[in-house]
């Protein structure tokens, strides 16, 4: 076991770019609610899943836990990499480049209820940090609490099965995203094995829309509330 | 006292006489990017020159308002350059007469007058150019309002000298969420702002697609003359707040000393490249929005300014 990086200089450096970290992630999770395509949405969620990554490195750096290393490489192998390939390799093209996805809500307003979720999750997180502070902790709680509720509302108000899903996954990396700073000592196991299910998810997921998309032409979920005869003849 | 007023003499030349040039090189790089050759980087000044040897034509239809239009549109930049650091990190002569957002306003008031200009003349474009404006200003303008809270929150001033001083004691800090979501915002907001894709074309001479161009269609010579130059400053002066207050304080003069002040505008210079550098990868790589998706852009910029209100609010 390393010990932590003890000069105050480098302490507040970490910090910084730890809480520079959760302000992109913040806005990438912003992006993963408003962005109208869905190969542009795969990407966000990369994004995403990098930056969470990121975290992990710096407070691997800045608590001296190197097991927090291993998470992030976990992390980056099996959501940057293999969960976009098993995307590309399962979904059929015309789903992966389809354009100007439709929602519940228009844009504008999705992403302002997100803003509002967010400041939610600012006050909801307030009583949490008064039992347990730190500088890591009052930046990845929050933002993690913020991209939970965020990844559920994407989850609802998308209409295009895809991207619902990105929504879910969302949610996944921001509970990870608060986990790494108020719980370093979770055991490497939990990760890994929660890097797996996602994968699992992941498949069972591509194949299904691939199902669907064969069966009825379309993977828009908003156009799935009827039975097939009722809607099309 | 002699030496501050010539420190901001040479402030206001310094705008004045590269605000063409920076223009050029941004067109030229353009250019270059498409691998085209492109005009010459000197050819906004041969612009400038030809219309001021032109006559004027003025429609019979419009006021005062027509005639006076081009000077407020050419002195607000100026104006705010007495409020801002272009070439100092020490406050000068008329620093604390406005802060950041009184230079925002001042920059408003020749954006108010060119829209009632257009709408003057009864040339059908000018005035649906015109709304166009007012809708994207009206949009950026809960951006400008939150990303200035933010400032002050952060800094306790929005006078520009004392803000450009907090990001970077410690450098550390230069890397607070609060600061680079802040400069995210505020760039989509100069974009916003100076009609640049993807909110407008400034190289599209198509009228029914015009944004802020349309503002100067029935100006000739003169006039125009004097509208283009003040459009070219007002991104300048945009850029010198963006460069010198928020990104990069660095490589303004210490000393109160000619040599210092004068060998500051090379290293402004440098910055306003690396930014023009940005603003050509943005236009060469995207297209522009359809006229309702800006309220999108906008929103985003609005989302990411409040994101970084709530950073500095809640910081560690």
């Amino acid at each position: 076991m390393a010990q932590p990086l003890s000069a105050p200089g480098a302490q507040l450096w970490l910090a910084n770019l730890n809480a520079l970290v959760g302000g992109l992630f913040l806005l990438v999770t912003f992006a993963l609610v408003s962005l109208r395509q869905v190969y542009a949405c795969v990407r966000g969620f990369v994004a995403q899943a990098v930056l969470l990554a990121a975290s992990a490195f710096l407070l691997a750096a800045l608590y001296g836990n190197w097991d927090l290393m291993v998470i992030g490489v976990v992390d980056l192998v099996a959501k940057a990499i293999v969960v976009p390939g098993v995307l590309r390799q399962t979904l059929h093209d015309e789903v992966q480049t389809r354009r100007e996805i439709t929602q519940v809500l228009n844009i504008p307003t999705a992403l302002l209820a997100a803003l509002a979720l967010t400041i939610l999750a600012y006050f909801l997180a307030q009583p949490m940090l008064a039992a347990a502070s730190g500088p890591a902790i009052a930046v990845n709680l929050p933002i993690g609490l913020a991209g939970l509720l965020v990844g559920a509302f994407t989850a609802a108000v998308r209409r295009e099965a895809v991207p619902l899903f990105l929504g879910l996954l969302a949610m996944e990396n921001s509970a990870l995203f608060a986990g790494v700073a108020i719980a370093p000592e979770m055991p490497l196991i939990a990760e890994v094995s929660i890097a797996f299910d996602v994968l699992m998810m992941v498949f069972v997921v591509g194949i299904l829309t691939r199902a669907v998309h064969e069966r009825i032409g379309t993977t828009e979920v908003g156009a799935l509330r009827t039975l097939r005869e009722e809607s099309r003849r | 006292m002699f030496d501050r007023i010539l420190f901001n003499l040479i402030q206001v030349l310094t705008v004045l006489l590269f605000a063409p040039l920076v223009s050029g090189v941004l067109n030229r790089l353009k250019e270059v990017v498409q691998s085209k050759r492109g005009p010459s980087i000197l050819q906004p000044y041969r612009d400038l020159w030809k219309l001021f040897h032109k006559d004027e034509v003025v429609s019979e239809q419009a006021s005062w308002i027509f005639r006076f239009t081009p000077y407020v549109v050419f002195v607000t930049p100026i104006f705010v350059t007495l409020l801002i650091p272009v070439l100092t990190d020490y406050p000068l002569f008329f620093a604390f007469m406005g802060d950041m957002l009184g230079g925002g306003f001042v920059l408003a008031l020749g954006g108010f007058f060119a829209t009632l200009a257009a709408v003057d003349t009864g040339n059908p474009f000018g005035p649906v150019g015109a709304s166009r404006t007012r809708m994207v200003g009206f949009l950026a303008e809960p951006v400008f309002m939150i990303v200035f809270f933010t400032v002050s929150f952060v800094a306790g001033s929005t006078i520009p000298y004392i803000v450009q001083q907090r990001w970077v004691t410690p450098l550390a800090s230069f890397f607070e969420p609060s600061h680079v979501l802040l400069l995210i915002a505020f760039l989509m907001l100069i974009i916003a702002e100076t009609g640049r894709i993807p909110v407008d074309n400034p190289s599209g001479h198509f009228e029914l697609a015009m944004i802020d161009e349309s503002k100067s269609l029935e100006y000739s010579g003169r006039g125009f003359a004097l509208v283009k130059w003040g459009g070219q400053m007002k991104f300048f002066v945009l850029a010198c707040i963006y460069l010198n207050v928020l990104v990069a304080p660095w490589g303004l003069a210490h000393t109160q000393t000619l040599g210092a002040v004068v060998g500051a505008i090379p290293l402004v210079l440098l910055k306003i490249l690396g930014l023009v550098l940005v603003l050509v990868a943005i236009e060469s790589s995207l297209a522009k929005l359809r006229l309702f998706r800006i309220a999108e852009f906008l929103g985003a910029a609005f989302i990411t300014s409040v994101a970084a209100m709530l950073s500095s609010l809640f910081a560690f």
